[in-house]
């Protein structure tokens, strides 16, 4: 998993609550066997039209937003489909990091896996930041290390976040690894799960 | 002292897999069986020989081809599937499961199927399991007392590698459902109507247990399609208590233990239910006598509404963001604030996918078709309607009831097994500005094809939809 620890970089505006996975990537995408190079698919319906022309309106394609960072974006990002394609799609557009009120818990869940930050502040600080990110151009920063948001204004917004999490995002640390030295710990719950479902061997 | 609370259903089956709490608060949790497909999957075990770990446990692990699979033709197999990716991502799936000695069923046989339908009807899915698969509506498998969610890809290769998760426990949330639904209102209409109550959102970071007389009264397929939509509620996972019902369900099941095993596995099943003195972090009671047949208006499961009404007005919203996205979703749907939802034509009809097309989900849409044929009705002019069963057993069993000749003979299509047009990844999917009356789970922007206009309902309200061409209310065809 890749690291985050800082980042500094332009923030689109996406005003809208519930943007599911769906939207982040639609299914035509999801017939990969690659995590690599789903950029193509990121917003796909909102980016391009029916003809697969650029729509000039939609925030990704201004050029005031080109090379966006970090979004921010309604309230509850990411619900629906547990496809891990939405935060690969978004890292391979280079976003780093999503900020909103409140994110779904599998959405959540796949962007830890990955090294892509979800921040969680209050509606009100989420507004404040579209806010400032309007008109583009800007450059926003996220610390994670002091925890805090700081908008092209300087107003900073702290926010919290689990302390596991936090750590294995700052070392890109490796789950399945950290879990494999519970190896024998797992051999042992195996034998006793035996004993508790003695009907599959008797 | 104070007293030692009682333990709620997912507390027990949490307690009963903590395989290590770790100091920064994270629980390694056991998986007791792990359900894979072919889209989020292949990541997860090319992830596994980059780093040359096996497979831990291929015998509690189970595959099943269905999201991206043809609904016609599945007796030429993998190979004459016409769409290229698909293709390579089912052979990649049968080369994968082969290496790593997991149970596959593959395109064409008759216990494939959408994994949700399928796991249920092998009696792999049992009481105080912890269950999980790479695909969101894994909630489905509560219905039977167990805790099972959705992961993503990077959790399928934990759980491939170490059979466990590292977790963090949920809060505890009740859903109560009292009284007694009128004729044509059932668990999908249950459903549609607590998360048009608590929002999309509503669950996030919950686990809800479904409870009351009203839950005691649903069939197992009934209780699978109210777990299924949990997640639609944002909910992590949903859970019933098993009861004899269950039992029954699961009983001579392939998976299911046998002779004086099964004794001892039902006394272990009826330990997994909530204490009296268990207490919820948040309790929402719904009176289903109340309810009319519920479908969807908008492009969020939340957009619930009963089929007598009209739709609503997005300037009625409490809040700036709400009235932006029903603007949003009337435009989308192509529906004009007021006017009386039965009045929206439809143009397709889907009744499938792992919320609704199991053998009951069938049998209650076909009353609908018998009554319909009754009074020499067909499919209306410019419907087009079909029909896929969850799995090759349901089509099967279907068939030998007679229904496929019932949805036949009234002019729909009766395809073969799996995901389907739920999600649109086969060929099957709306036309832009099509209208489609759905059994399935989400009427998400572009879900079923790119511009196409999704409805959520029953399966019996899809049906009469399909007769009067346009949304209807199945009291009409009772």
């Amino acid at each position: 998993m890749q690291k985050f620890d800082q980042l500094t970089g332009p923030a689109a505006p996406l005003p809208m609550a519930n943007i599911d996975t769906d939207q982040i990537i639609p299914k035509q995408f999801l017939k990969t066997v690659e995590r690599e190079g789903l950029a193509k698919g990121l917003f796909y319906d909102f980016r391009f039209d029916f003809d697969g022309k650029e729509k000039p309106d939609f925030v990704l394609n201004r050029p005031a937003y080109k090379g966006a960072k970090i979004l921010i974006a309604g309230d509850n990002f990411g619900c629906g489909s547990s496809r891990e394609h939405a935060p690969w799609a978004l890292m391979d557009f280079g976003v780093r990091c999503v900020i909103s009120s409140s994110f779904a818990d599998i959405f959540n869940n796949n962007c830890y896996q990955n090294g892509l930050l979800p921040v969680v502040l209050k509606p009100d600080e989420v507004h404040a930041l579209m806010g400032e990110a309007k008109g583009g151009n800007h450059v926003f920063s996220v610390d994670l290390e002091s925890q805090t948001v700081t908008a092209p204004s300087g107003q900073t917004f702290r926010f919290e976040i689990d302390a596991a999490r936090k750590e294995k995002m700052l070392k890109g640390l490796d789950a399945i690894g950290e879990t494999l030295e519970h190896a024998s710990a797992i051999d042992r719950f195996e034998e006793k799960r035996r004993m508790t479902r003695a009907w599959e061997t008797a | 002292m104070p007293p030692i609370m009682g333990k709620t259903l997912y507390d027990k089956i949490w307690d009963a897999h903590v395989v290590a709490n770790e100091a920064n608060g994270e629980t390694v949790l056991y998986i007791d069986l792990h359900l894979i497909h072919e889209v989020t999957s292949p990541q997860a075990f090319a992830g596994l020989r980059a780093n040359h770990r096996p497979v831990r446990r291929p015998d509690l692990t189970l595959a099943v081809a269905d999201h991206n699979i043809p609904t016609e033709g599945q007796g030429l197999g993998v190979d004459a599937v016409a769409d290229e990716e698909a293709r390579i991502q089912l052979q990649t799936l049968a080369r994968n499961v082969k290496a790593n000695g997991i149970e596959f069923f593959p395109m064409g046989d008759v216990r494939n199927g959408i994994v949700h339908v399928v796991g249920p009807e092998q009696g792999r899915t049992q009481p105080g399991m912890t269950i999980v698969c790479g695909d969101s509506h894994t909630s489905t498998h509560g219905a039977f007392g167990a805790l099972a969610h959705g992961i993503g890809t990077s959790e399928v290769e934990h759980v491939f590698a170490t059979q466990t998760l590292r977790q963090n426990k949920a809060k505890n949330m009740r859903v109560t459902f009292v009284g007694t639904p009128v004729p044509g209102v059932g668990a999908k209409d249950f459903a549609l109507a607590m998360i048009g109550e608590i929002g999309t959102g509503g669950g996030t970071g919950s686990v809800i247990e479904y409870a009351g007389p009203a839950i005691e009264a649903l069939s197992m397929e009934g209780r699978m399609t109210l777990c299924n939509l949990s997640i639609e509620g944002g909910a992590k996972a949903g859970v019933i208590a098993p009861d004899d019902k269950t039992f029954a369900y699961i009983q001579g099941k392939p998976g299911a233990p046998k002779g004086a095993a099964w004794g001892m596995a039902v006394d272990y099943w009826k330990t997994f239910f909530s204490d009296p003195d268990a207490r919820f972090d948040r309790e929402i009671t719904i009176d289903v006598s109340k309810l009319d047949p519920t479908l969807t208006w908008g492009t969020s499961p939340e957009d619930t509404m009963p089929v007598t009404g009209r739709v609503p007005d997005p300037n009625s919203f409490a809040t700036e963001d709400k009235r932006a996205s029903a603007h949003r979703a009337l435009e989308y749907m192509g529906l004009t604030a007021g006017q009386p939802i039965a009045e929206a034509m439809v143009q397709r009809v889907f009744i499938g996918s792992c919320t609704n097309s199991r053998i009951e989900d069938l049998r209650q849409a076909a009353v609908v078709v018998k009554g319909a044929l009754d009074k020499g009705l067909k499919v209306a002019a410019g419907v087009r309607a079909m029909v896929v069963p969850g799995s090759g057993l349901v089509k099967d069993q279907a068939e030998a009831e007679g229904l496929d000749a019932l949805f036949t003979e009234a002019g729909f299509e009766w395809r073969e097994p799996g995901c389907s047009m739920c999600l649109g990844m086969n060929p099957d999917k709306l036309e832009p500005g099509e209208r489609c009356a759905s059994t399935s789970n989400r009427n998400f922007e572009g879900r079923q094809g790119r511009g196409g206009r999704t409805h959520l309902m029953s399966p019996a309200m899809a049906a009469a939809a399909a007769f009067a061409g346009r949304i209807a209310d199945v009291r009409e065809f009772l």
